[in-house]
């Protein structure tokens, strides 16, 4: 009737998971008493489970992120304890079987869960406003694709208290994956979670796709576009392409484990190999699509809290679009050391230093917009700055690892793991927090507090050298990644300091939360009621703060790059015609719908019930998702109108000096 | 550019259809395209059973005909053509060809270097085998 699933399968045994999954438990029963007795369920159906509006999804997304980052830091909190005492006779806290869930799950949590939702959450927020209009192609699919990467990311946490995760590190290579090897359920979650969520990230990519190619303010042609906008095409263009390569790996490894096929197994002609190829086919891109939008955002930033256009825009979008192309072509990098000859690991050795120029190109442009410009030293601007020296040296020595010979002496040391820390953390992470900062006043109408900000920064800063540079020396002994315990007394001191670089980052994340808490208690003091906090040069800061459901009455005429600087010039020299009185029009919006939501409902139930073969229940919630989606084709009325005095009413209690 | 403004809602269904190029749009493109689909499929399976062709020549003749089969689907079923509001869509075919040519070639160079260098020969005890 349960398939494997019994009372055996809640790991009463093991205190720390124990803990972890009551405190999350208490923690979530807690949020939803506290929205039940204050009567807030109404609100949230109706405003944000439902929503189609790009803006509200980009938020949840990027909530979702946040949310998820804690509990992949909490993981790394976890393995740094461990390392630091775990030495000699020390056995450290964490029992072997348990350490190796935590390093599958930090990494796996942390990409898919945190960058990827993060990044996805900006730009789904930011490109239709930079554009200039109202809403992404296909805002219910939106929707759809948001509440599928939640439901990956709730069987992610389920298989914390009911059953175990994978242990086989976050990218699951047969033969340890196979059902031989690791026959309990861990592996069955992750690949049913990233399957899941896959399926969402792939929607959102063809819908962002079909946005910036198909949806643009009138005269937004392409080389008009905010440099934000076409990182984002080139990241959901790789989305596009490179994630039904991960989605047919793993379909792949779930016939293996599930049908007895023999695709990746050791005999009967498998060949597991052809897994870590296809895996590193999306993987490679996979760091580019989560790179390529925080290069966006610093752009924007730089040219924002410089004062200036952005240096070489044209040369930013060749770069942006040489690297799209040449991710593609350095997946091999990954394995090195696993058997290819050497005229392979020489060509790809060589394309992998290659792809470090155009990124070299866009560090010089941020420079160069930089140099002569009156840069205010705001939030985002320092973490573009942080990010612009951390990320050079991340750079570095991924140009290292791209040198073969290099690559066989440091592969699966910890230089590897403070590398791609190093270009993650401080490239993507930063570029993700530069972008909370810079919106947030768009998003919700207040300004972010500065001084807790700065501390998050610095805080984020100073630990991310304590807790990686060390790692760099370590990979350079020889001290091998995931080691749960190890002989070599030596490495201790170097492991304290990467220790406490984790607790000095921690510092950060409790800044960062008592900066969202200060800034709400005192939003009434730091209200934006012009709309363009920052004095920014894009589309997104035309329209009121928070911007309404149709983003913009009218669609603005763009004549040029940096659409809203010119109209402000233009309105500054009296000449942009004059906007008095205005005539609004009734609007047309999608419709709010509860499809995303109710299908992602389905999906965790087909999800969990593929993992412990219930397989009753699984058809269940495959009919419920088939029946959901055809009661959604079915629909009559798919768009309501917002009548012109809504409109009107609203540009009076929120009047905005340029542009309505 | 458009001068009119565009009051209506992303994804809006009733719009007009009339910018759309309706040489190929029409129910007699899709029936010749089907017939012409349905030959290449009828000839694929006519060349695997008979021995008209050459027999190692019979894989070649079968790649010949998928090439074709693609190219009649692009044209009368996802409407590439080379009018000028289709550069979207040709560019994408583009890029998706290159994307796809990079990684199969690739894919067969390193797995062919792989088979050769870590695959246990015949000679080798068999290490592990799976059920």
């Amino acid at each position: 009737m349960l398939g494997k699933l019994s009372w055996s399968a809640v790991p009463i045994n093991e205190p720390i998971d124990m803990i972890a999954s009551c405190l999350m438990i208490l923690a979530i029963v807690g949020i939803l008493i506290g929205i039940t007795v204050k009567g807030h369920w109404p609100y949230l159906w109706r405003e944000w489970l439902t929503s189609v509006d790009h803006k509200r999804i980009g938020v949840m997304y990027c909530l979702l992120a946040m949310v998820m980052l804690l509990r992949g830091f909490t993981d790394a909190i976890m393995m740094r304890a461990q390392q630091a005492f775990a030495v000699g006779g020390a056995q450290g806290y964490l029992p072997a079987e348990h350490y190796d869930q935590v390093f599958s799950a930090h990494g796996t949590i942390m990409i898919f869960f945190v960058a990827m939702p993060f990044i996805v959450g900006l730009m789904n927020f930011a490109v239709p406003l930079q554009l200039g209009v109202r809403d992404v192609a296909f805002p219910t699919l939106n929707s759809i694709s948001l509440w599928l990467a939640a439901s990956g990311a709730l069987l992610v946490n389920i298989s914390l208290v009911i059953g175990n995760f994978a242990r086989t590190g976050w990218f699951a290579y047969p033969p340890l994956s196979e059902l031989r090897f690791s026959p309990d359920v861990g592996v069955d979650y992750y690949l049913w979670a990233l399957q899941i969520s896959g399926v969402g990230t792939l929607l959102g990519g063809v819908n962002l796709v079909t946005t910036i190619l198909k949806l643009r303010a009138p005269g937004m042609s392409y080389m008009r576009m905010p440099m934000f906008c076409w990182t984002a095409l080139a990241s959901n263009l790789l989305i596009v392409a490179a994630f039904p390569v991960l989605t047919a790996a793993f379909a792949m490894l779930l016939l293996d484990r599930y049908l007895g096929f023999h695709f990746f197994t050791v005999g009967h002609g498998g060949n597991m190999m052809m897994y870590v190829n296809l895996f590193w086919v999306w993987g490679h891109p996979e760091v580019y699509i989560l790179i390529l939008p925080p290069f966006g955002v610093f752009s924007e930033v730089t040219a924002t809290f410089s004062g200036k256009p952005l240096f070489g825009y044209r040369s930013m979008v060749a770069a942006t679009l040489a690297i799209c192309v040449l991710s593609f072509m350095v997946w091999l990098h990954h394995f090195f050391t696993m058997g290819a000859g050497a005229n392979v690991n020489a060509v790809f050795g060589i394309v992998s230093m290659v792809i470090a120029v155009p990124t070299g190109v866009k560090i010089f442009n941020w420079l160069f917009t930089m140099y002569g410009g009156r840069v205010r030293f705001a939030v985002p601007i320092l973490w573009t700055i942080g990010f612009m020296i951390t990320f050079a040296i991340g750079g570095a020595t991924g140009v290292l690892l791209a040198i073969p010979p290099v690559d066989f002496i440091v592969h699966d040391t910890v230089f590897l793991i403070a590398h791609f820390h190093n270009v993650i953390i401080a490239g993507v992470l930063f570029g993700a927090f530069a972008g909370y900062n810079y919106w947030f006043p768009k998003a919700f109408g207040f300004t972010l507090d500065e001084g807790w900000g700065k501390a998050a920064f610095w805080c984020w800063l100073i630990g991310f050298y304590l807790a990686f540079m060390p790692l760099y020396w370590l990979g350079l002994e020889g001290m091998p990644r995931r080691m749960q315990h190890y002989q070599e007394v030596g490495w201790q001191p170097w492991l304290m300091v990467a220790g406490a670089g984790a607790v000095v980052i921690l510092a950060g994340i409790a800044c960062q939360i008592i900066q969202l808490a200060v800034s709400i208690r005192t939003r009434d003091r730091r209200r934006d009621t012009t709309g363009d906090p920052w004095n920014g040069r894009t589309l997104e800061w035309a329209t009121p703060s928070p911007p309404p459901m149709w983003n913009f009455a009218e669609l603005p005429q763009v004549e040029g790059e940096d659409a809203f600087w010119q109209m402000k010039q233009l309105a500054r020299d009296g000449k942009l015609r004059a906007a008095v009185p205005p005539a609004y029009r009734a609007i047309e919006m999608p419709k709010n719908s509860p499809t995303g939501f109710i299908t992602a409902f389905f999906a965790v139930v087909t999800g969990f019930a593929l993992i412990w073969h219930i397989w009753w229940m699984a058809g269940l919630g495959l009919l419920g998702a088939f029946a959901t989606t055809l009661v959604f084709a079915w629909r009559d009325v798919a768009e309501a109108e917002i009548p012109a005095e809504v409109v009107a009413q609203f540009y009076e209690a929120h009047p905005v000096e340029t542009l309505r | 550019m458009d001068p009119t403004p565009r009051d209506r809602a992303p994804g809006d269904e009733t719009m007009p259809e009339a910018k759309r190029e309706e040489t190929l749009a029409g129910l007699q493109a899709y029936l010749i395209g089907l017939l012409f689909a349905a030959i290449l499929t009828a000839t694929s399976f006519w060349t695997a059973t008979t021995s008209v062709l050459w027999s190692p020549g019979v894989a070649t003749g079968l790649v010949v005909l998928a090439i074709a089969q693609m190219g009649v689907h692009l044209v009368f079923f996802l409407h590439i053509t080379t009018g000028p509001d289709n550069t979207n869509n040709v560019l994408a075919l583009a890029f998706g060809i290159l994307i796809v040519g990079l990684v199969v070639i690739g894919s067969i160079w390193i797995m062919a270097h792989l088979n050769a260098n870590m695959m246990p020969s015949g000679n080798l005890p068999n290490l592990q085998m799976q059920r």
